[in-house]
């Protein structure tokens, strides 16, 4: 059984609110940084602890933190990053619902590291009923003198607003996000300057996701060592993975980074198995933007070592044989599963979300999906599979923000990896008449048994 | 100042500049393209990709590359800096993509666009486009839409570069229109067909590079190659008014604000010059615009005698026996003695 952190308390009834969280060691951590710590030994500990940032791109938190600009009369700001659209991924939502206060506590003690007087959570529009949870909290924790002015009478003021987005995964970005704060068009901003010099107002910010302000409450409570001493490499600590597709125990899971994937898949603990007793053919490890791997390449590495649920591990062999870790949207596919269709979901997907602001995701995505279409509508030729690797090599590295990277990495790594496949399919003309609800068709259609 | 060295070509700049403003310093060939950068537009650039460029050495300080190509519009140089434009074939490549992207919907209706011989996009296309498309799905396509009377807005030709959203932003009062929609169902719009009304609106025909905001007073009056341009000015209480007129035989067929080599706007001007003062009587005439010879407007240009003169001038000077060559047939002419 792996050590939990996050969610070790995720079972008790009740935990949603105050009472109970303080009764089981909740705000603790607040009142040791606030009466005993400054708020550097808080970033050191951070520092030490080697945790990451929890959102996708996997950048060591502490190291972000310290870049955070410092003016004079400038006010800073801490953001959390709650705009959770990946695709498979939904360990924020689980988190926020369950412990809401976890991460209300994640937040000030964040804050008063870094120096913030005012916070925000940006939510995602489609979370409504998740912010009205937080918002409750938040009344809670105002009403119980841990937000507000003087925190535990230690002089640190802090205030914390909740935010609705309408509903747009570009605002996961965090320049996107700031626009979108700010209550402008949720466009990703020409970096540089970064948020850390230049963010929410033009005053130094920091955006983090929900799960790494959580795991600073751990960090502080036990030291930074003890979180260090979890993990494997410079993967440090549990991490929360979203496990959904084919496999018994969908949900999500706290994992100690460096848990074999097969045994992640495979054991009761997590996922307990392909269902159906299927045979396992791919998975996509971190959420609909990171390449796909096919069942060999996923399992061990191309070296031939078992593949491990930890950034270097999962990294390992670059994008040629390996992928990334992202956000922990661990999607599983079995035997059965059509990569041209499941692409064609994901080009969709990314289609739908491009913001329009850079020439190649705009007009790229687009095509990609509409090329997607006709081949799975049974009109595709050879060519179109090496235009669509084409197009993706002409989106990817040459936009504004990292959306286009996502919606050109999932087509590379399914052509790379499964080029046979869209051929037999283009052969074969699969024939589909409403890809919009093939999935409900193939359900509809299925035999009873 | 920063030493910057851009295709093994080396100038010192201010802190500050960015690269494509320091390449502009050097001029020529090694000049990235820019569609939507306007140095006139505070924010503008960075958005249509074409002036991607690879940077080969960050700075003295840290030399390691930059990963990916960056826009070259956005991005200031760094002591030291080392870029790479049309020498890296990486840059030439990811620019071919960029424009293939941005003709991707473009309706190719150059025969019947009021801005074809003016068009960036068509200079761009011609540079480093394909000769035909492998787009095989309908065109995007909407309805042509009035901005006031005197600016019509096609935004099937357009590209998004947003250089129209920041003029009405930055140089005209109040906002009335910006950017609806997202993707590629993006749109400029005004908000319920509102008429942009102010001074300085017609400005926005002006930073377009494609035809997508055009001179209603000048819809279909004249392709651009059949009118000279000719710089004047006149007093005008609202702006500076030095403008260039373009003239059909003896008619001022239209009146935009003097451009530079980069096409962009040297100075504002109202839209009572721009649509109003359509009279040679109205105005102080300076001379004949100079045109780059290569430009199509430049084809039946007066200019061009003295400038054609003076290049064969000075290409048969640097000949051997320049004196001696026949003008008419090219071959040396040993007997040529008449210079």
């Amino acid at each position: 059984m792996g050590k939990k952190i996050l969610l070790a308390n995720d079972h008790i009834e009740g935990i949603r609110f105050l009472d109970t969280y303080r009764k089981h060691g909740g705000y603790a951590s607040l009142e040791k940084a606030l009466k005993s710590m400054t708020p550097e030994q808080i970033v050191e500990e951070v520092k030490t602890s080697g945790l990451r940032g929890r959102g996708g791109a996997g950048f060591p938190t502490g190291m972000k933190w310290s870049f955070l600009a410092k003016p004079e009369g400038v006010p800073r700001y801490v953001v959390c990053n709650a705009d959770e659209s990946e695709p498979g991924t939904f360990k924020d939502r689980y988190l926020m619902e369950r412990i809401p206060h976890l991460l209300i506590e994640g937040m000030i003690l964040s804050s008063y590291a870094l120096g913030a007087k005012t916070s925000y959570i940006y939510i995602r529009g489609e979370y409504f009923y998740v912010a009205r949870i937080l918002e409750q909290a938040i009344d809670e924790a105002y009403a119980a003198g841990l937000l507000g002015k003087n925190i535990l009478n230690s002089g640190f003021d802090l205030d914390l607003y909740v935010q609705i987005g309408a509903g747009a995964y570009i605002c996961g970005e965090e320049t996107a996000l700031l626009e979108s704060l700010e209550g402008k068009r949720g466009n990703p901003r020409i970096k540089p300057p970064f948020p850390a010099i230049a963010g929410l107002y033009g005053c130094p910010t920091v955006v983090n996701n929900v799960e790494t302000i959580a795991a600073v409450v751990p960090i502080v409570n036990e030291g930074g060592a003890a979180y260090a001493a979890i993990g494997v490499g410079n993967s440090k600590g549990t991490k929360l993975i979203s496990a959904s597709g084919h496999i018994n125990k969908p949900g999500v899971y706290e994992i100690e980074l460096g848990v074999p994937v097969e045994e992640f898949i495979y054991s009761d603990e997590y996922c307990g198995g392909i269902r159906n007793g299927k045979k396992l053919k791919a998975v996509v490890a971190g959420g609909s933007s990171v390449p796909i791997l096919p069942t060999e390449l996923i399992l061990n590495t191309a070296a031939g070592e078992p593949r491990l649920m930890s950034y270097e591990s999962l990294g390992d062999g670059g994008f040629a044989t390996g992928t990334m870790l992202g956000s922990g949207g661990f999607i599983v596919m079995d035997e059965d599963t059509s990569i041209v269709k499941n692409l064609y979901t994901f080009a969709r997907f990314y289609h739908h979300e491009s913001c329009g602001q850079c020439s190649p995701c705009r007009e790229g995505t687009g095509w990609m999906e509409k090329i997607l279409h006709k081949i799975l509508h049974g009109h595709g030729t050879l060519a179109d599979v090496d235009l669509l690797w084409d197009i993706q090599s002409k989106i990817e590295g040459k936009t504004i923000c990292p959306l286009g990277e996502a919606a050109a990495w999932p087509v590379a790594a399914a052509i790379r990896h499964f080029r046979k496949e869209f051929e037999d399919f283009i052969r074969n003309g699969e024939h589909v008449n409403d890809v919009k609800h093939y999935y409900r068709l193939n359900n509809l259609t299925a035999p009873i048994n | 100042m920063a030493k910057v060295t851009i295709d093994g070509i080396e100038i010192e700049v201010p802190d500050g500049t960015t690269i494509l403003q320091a390449a502009r310093m050097i001029g020529g060939d090694i000049v990235p393209p820019a569609m939507c950068y306007y140095s006139k537009l505070k924010t503008s650039g960075g958005y249509c990709r074409t002036c991607l460029v690879k940077v080969s050495k960050g700075s003295e300080k840290d030399p390691r590359p930059m990963p990916k190509p960056v826009a070259s519009c956005r991005t200031t140089v760094m002591d030291g800096m080392e870029v790479l434009n049309i020498t890296s074939p990486e840059v030439l490549e990811a620019r071919a993509g960029v424009v293939e992207m941005l003709l991707l919907n473009h309706p190719l209706d150059c025969p019947v666009c009021d801005q074809a011989g003016e068009c960036h996009l068509q200079d761009l296309a011609y540079e480093h486009g394909k000769a035909e498309t492998r787009y095989e799905f309908p065109r995007r396509e909407f309805e042509k839409i009035d901005i006031g009377d005197k600016v019509q807005l096609h935004m099937t030709r357009c590209i998004m570069c947003f250089r129209c959203v920041k003029v009405a932003d930055q140089i005209t009062d109040g906002r009335v229109h910006g950017v609806i929609n997202r993707g590629d169902a993006a749109e400029i719009s005004t908000y319920i067909e509102k008429a942009i009304d102010n001074d300085f609106s017609g400005n926005v025909i002006d930073v377009c590079p494609v035809g997508a905001l055009t001179d209603k007073t000048f819809r279909f009056k004249s392709r651009v190659w059949y009118t000279k341009p000719v710089d004047a000015h006149r007093d005008c209480p609202t702006c500076t008014g030095k403008v260039r007129l373009w003239y059909k035989g003896d008619d001022v067929a239209r009146v935009t604000a003097r451009k530079d080599t980069y096409g962009e706007a040297e100075e504002w001007i109202c839209n009572s010059c721009r649509f109003e003062h359509k009279k040679t009587s109205d105005w102080v005439i300076e001379g004949p615009t100079k045109v780059d010879r290569h430009s199509v407007i430049s084809a039946n240009h007066y200019e061009n005698l003295r400038l054609l003169k003076a290049s064969i001038d000075r290409q048969r000077a640097s000949l051997p026996h320049g004196d001696k060559v026949d003008l008419g047939t090219g071959a040396l002419n040993p007997n040529n003695e008449e210079k």
